[in-house]
């Protein structure tokens, strides 16, 4: 692909790219230069501009000094999910110089800083040459090594809006909000702005993307994941988190420490409504949210895979012993430390069946931080209500990256559901108590919490096996039957759960897709574009497990379905087939794992070449 | 056999309490324990504690890891409830039961294997933060359950009943929970029920994280000669530094003693600990000094028992983080969830 060898030539040799509100921004840097937040100052303008944008961070595991990208999405259909491909690359890392000029689209646009010459041999041919010379800027303008750095971010901030046609006021009017209580940065800041634009202006004409008002953003929010999921327990009525920092679920506890803050002091003392323990490690922070749970607090933690792995004993006495549970997983890339800054699919397994013996678990899967929200504040209520752990499962793309999606929404009227919990009064009336009867037949049974009662309610809890009266007991009947107990609150949890969402084709297909999670806004735009094509294809989002019936009953009604999953061993089609007894062989994998979301050039790739195999197949059957 | 009832039979000439309950109301199931095990003289220990402190049984939750010692809760205290919870992991569940509820009063019972063993990170992090609880390791030096390995509080040279010789250096969990802060340190022997209850009762009284390493014999696998937790040995090696009494309000304070000979500790809730003091220049209230008087007896080979330390003014995990005074568990839908309004604001900042 690379194609440093040919000549340096001034003018694109074929036609440079030409786009309003639709084309692929990637800023290449040097991890802990301060990027980040200039990088989504240029992200957040466009957004200003009424333009829908997706923002991702693709970092290292670093602090300092190894290569780090931000993409922008701009994208006025508001399609979300990473397309592929750049088309104006802003390479300020000579590390990774060579693979990101490569990676640039024919056609697309090069912004670097001109300061020294271009490498030997110049850069490819098939693209437009924007040079700014940033550093020379700098250094004429900042004697201080940090803020030469600090306003280099700045400055191609500044040129970037210039070239694409971004408001100055918008741009000018973010560094106010940004630096708010700083007020002494403000103005060096709009000079930099400033001055980034002034170097551009002799380029503006060179650059055929261009930004333009438009009014699609509407009432949108812009979020981090992580931070909505706080925010939902927040409004869950979370008082006990108890986690350890793992990237990337550190901003979990992060972001609720900071909302609890804010919302949850006792107004006449200023006092704390909540407890939040940095733990010495995971199976700690599992222990204490189970302890809490037991105890009648809504508690969570939030982790990642190698979290999940050290809490599954904790997660089985919790499914055993009946403790309401909330664990936030946002996944990375495993096994072991794998990529811990890339965002994977890949803790459905070690989820769903955490723990030794026979055990299953609630998972919730948000489509992106709106979701997080709804369903972060929904899991305390599915914790108490089967007194279980509730796992929701967000993912590196939707927890550390802002996405644009649905406002929150809250209905005053709305209770916290604290399940089936026996207080004083019934204890005190004669309601018999027996910790585990399934007085109701759905396979929940009553509570009671310690202290309620001075004669009544008290039983113990113990992981081992107990007849329904919570009495120590290895008689094998008593034991199947409480496991067959479990089975059927899992039952009832399939009608308590968020069923899934469908869309249905055009035309009536024998095609079906299954998605969850962060590949929804890939998903979308693959679909959509599959449309344009006449590829019909019904689609269906997973939003939790114990998948609900509508789940095998779209599998039922289609010859092949594709499974799109963001890890190797297709573990959301290893769920159905073993949940549903559904024959595998036609359910397609379609499998990304390299670290990076998910693109919908990806998704059409593969279902269009699996849609072409099975009509392969097809032939060579009618033809047996 | 599964689980035994304990028949309720009541002796006629059984004393109520300051509540009108009897020592039987305070017992559990009967124990499954070997017979003459020194983990059921502890549970007799803490029956006595909280029958003589007049605790309400149900305001007191019990906690335990897994093991031998980690049973004993379904043994005692029936009308409280208890969790028999993981492996070593004790401390933790206990850490966010008090945090759900800071009103009921958390015992936690482990073992040396779950707590120096596998939960000694807990232990130490439990400790650590001040939680209010009082922790007491029911030390017999052995796995018991899994028939007699070593535990990681075995003395090194000390004998298994298999006659193997113990090489590694053992845990010091007195010594740990001095250095890890604990504001209530003391050691008992189960076989002295005389100097234990009064131990478990002011650390029951004791707001912020108490500690008692109570050695206890296992008769099965760890009471012949060559271990260094048997009951002679420890009979042989006890050197106790106080005798306490704890005085409720209720009680009236008698000076019956020598000056000097005395020392009295009140500690927060009111509670006034008297101790006879047998080396007559020991300060329990010098974390310090305790730590040095602790070394030189384990230089000599001698157990220190009795309460080590204590610091009255002590502050709790809640105090820590400030929590509200109303139990986590008992708050309010609205004083838990913020209005669609405030929701609608941080919408605002968002855009």
């Amino acid at each position: 692909m690379q194609q440093l060898a040919k000549p340096f030539a001034p003018e694109a040799a074929i036609a440079p790219l030409a786009a309003i509100n639709d084309f692929v921004v990637k800023f290449a840097n040097v991890n802990g230069s301060g990027s980040a937040s200039a990088n989504g100052m240029f992200a957040k303008s466009i957004l200003r501009m009424g333009v829908p944008v997706a923002a991702r961070n693709i970092f290292p595991s670093n602090i300092q000094g190894l290569p780090t990208w931000y993409e922008v999405r701009v994208c006025e259909a508001g399609h979300l999910g990473r397309r592929g491909g750049v088309d104006l690359m802003v390479a300020m890392n000579p590390q990774t110089w060579a693979k990101d000029v490569a990676s640039i689209e024919p056609g697309g646009y090069l912004f670097y800083d001109s300061t020294k010459p271009l490498p030997h041999g110049g850069v490819r041919d098939d693209i437009t040459l924007l040079g700014v010379p940033l550093t020379a800027i700098c250094n004429a303008t900042y004697s201080d090594p940090r803020q030469r750095q600090l306003f280099k971010n700045i400055i191609y901030v500044g040129a970037l809006s210039a070239l694409l046609g971004i408001d100055p006021e918008v741009g000018d009017a973010l560094v106010a909000e940004q630096f708010k209580g700083k007020d002494r940065l403000i103005l060096p800041n709009l000079e930099a702005l400033a001055m980034g634009r002034e170097h551009a202006q002799d380029l503006i004409d060179k650059v055929a993307l261009k930004v333009r008002h438009a009014d699609k953003v509407g009432d949108r929010i812009y979020i981090e994941g992580n931070s909505a999921a706080a925010l939902g327990a927040l409004y869950g009525g979370a008082t006990v988190c108890a986690w350890y920092p793992i990237t990337p679920s550190t901003s979990v506890a992060e972001a609720f420490m900071e909302y609890c803050a804010d919302h949850r002091a006792e107004p006449s003392t200023g006092r704390a409504r909540y407890a939040i323990v940095q733990a010495e490690d995971e199976i700690a922070s599992i222990g204490i949210v189970v302890g809490a749970g037991w105890n009648g607090a809504r508690a969570f933690t939030c982790t990642s895979g190698p979290g999940i792995s050290l809490m599954q004993e904790f997660v089985g006495l919790s499914y055993f012993a009946e403790i309401p549970a909330v664990i936030f997983d946002v996944q990375r890339g495993g096994p072991s430390t794998g990529m811990p800054t890339r965002t994977q699919q890949s803790d459905i397994l070690s989820a769903a069946y955490a723990s030794h013996g026979d055990t299953k678990h609630v998972l919730l899967f948000p489509e992106d931080p709106t979701e997080c929200f709804e369903m972060g504040a929904m899991a305390f209520d599915l914790a108490d209500r089967l007194q279980t752990t509730i796992y929701v499962m967000l993912d590196l793309d939707i927890g550390m990256n802002e996405w644009l999606c649905r406002p929150f929404a809250w209905d005053d009227s709305r209770r916290l559901d604290r399940g089936k919990v026996m207080g004083h009064d019934a204890l005190e009336g004669g309601t018999p108590f027996g910790r585990y009867r399934d007085v109701d037949r759905d396979g929940i049974p009553y509570r009671t919490l310690p202290g309620v009662h001075p004669e009544r309610g008290a039983y113990f809890t113990r992981g081992t096996s107990r007849d329904p009266d919570a009495r120590y007991s290895e008689e094998g009947s008593v034991y199947v039957a409480n496991m067959e107990r479990l089975l059927a609150k899992f039952e009832t949890a399939k009608a308590l759960v968020p069923e899934p969402v469908t869309r249905t084709a055009k035309r009536s297909t024998p095609y079906g897709v299954i998605y969850f999670g962060s590949t929804t806004p890939a998903m979308n735009e693959a679909l959509h574009a599959l449309e344009d094509e006449a590829i019909h294809i019904d689609a269906l989002r997973v939003r939790a497990f114990p998948f609900n019936d509508e789940v095998f009953a779209f599998i039922a009604a289609h010859e092949t379905v594709f499974i799109v999953e963001q890890n190797r061993d297709a573990q959301l089609r290893t769920l159905i087939t073993t949940e549903g007894g559904v024959d595998p062989g036609k359910l397609v994998k379609v499998l990304n794992y390299d670290g990076s979301p998910i693109t919908a050039r990806f998704i059409i790739g593969e279902i269009k070449a699996g849609m072409a195999n099975a009509a392969d197949s097809g032939v060579r059957e009618a033809a047996q | 056999m599964t689980f035994i009832a304990k028949p309720r039979l009541h002796h006629p000439m059984l004393k109520p309490n300051g509540l009108g309950f009897t020592r039987r109301d305070y017992e559990g199931k009967v124990s499954t324990l070997c017979a003459g095990c020194g983990h059921d003289s502890i549970s007799a220990a803490i029956i006595q504690a909280c029958y003589d402190l007049d605790l309400p049984p149900h305001r007191l939750a019990k906690m335990s890891g897994i093991g031998c010692s980690s049973k004993t809760p379904d043994y005692f205290l029936g009308a409280s409830h208890g969790f028999n919870s993981v492996h070593g992991r004790m401390p933790s569940v206990l850490t966010g039961a008090n945090l759900a509820n800071r009103d009921l009063i958390y015992l936690g019972v482990s073992g040396d294997g779950d707590s120096a063993s596998i939960g000694l990170g807990q232990f130490a992090h439990s400790i650590r933060r001040g939680v209010n609880m009082t922790y007491i390791v029911e030390n017999n030096g052995v796995y018991g359950l899994t028939k007699g390995q070593f535990s990681a509080t075995s003395d090194a040279g000390s004998k298994s009943k298999k006659g193997v010789i113990n090489s590694d250096q053992p845990i010091e969990l007195v010594a740990l929970a001095l250095q890890l802060g604990a504001t209530f340190v003391g050691r008992g022997f189960s076989g002295d029920k005389a100097q234990l209850v009064p131990l478990i009762k002011a650390a029951l009284l004791h707001r912020g994280a108490a500690f008692i390493d109570v050695l206890s014999p296992c008769v099965q696998f760890n009471n012949h000669a060559g271990s260094t937790k048997s009951f002679d040995y420890v009979r042989e090696h006890n050197a106790a530094v106080n005798r306490l009494d704890v005085i409720l309000d209720r009680d009236e304070i008698v000076v019956d003693y020598a000056p000097g000979s005395v020392e009295l500790v009140t500690q927060h809730d009111g509670s006034v600990l008297r101790l006879s003091k047998l080396p007559h220049d020991y300060d329990p209230t010098d974390r310090m000094a305790a730590s040095q008087r602790l070394q030189m007896h384990l230089a000599r080979d001698e157990i220190l028992t009795g309460l080590i330390y204590v610091d009255p003014e002590a502050e709790d995990l809640h105090h820590h983080l400030h929590t509200v005074d109303t139990p986590l568990n008992a708050l309010r839908d609205e004083d838990l969830i913020p209005a669609a309004a405030a929701l609608e604001k941080i919408n605002a900042t968002l855009r």
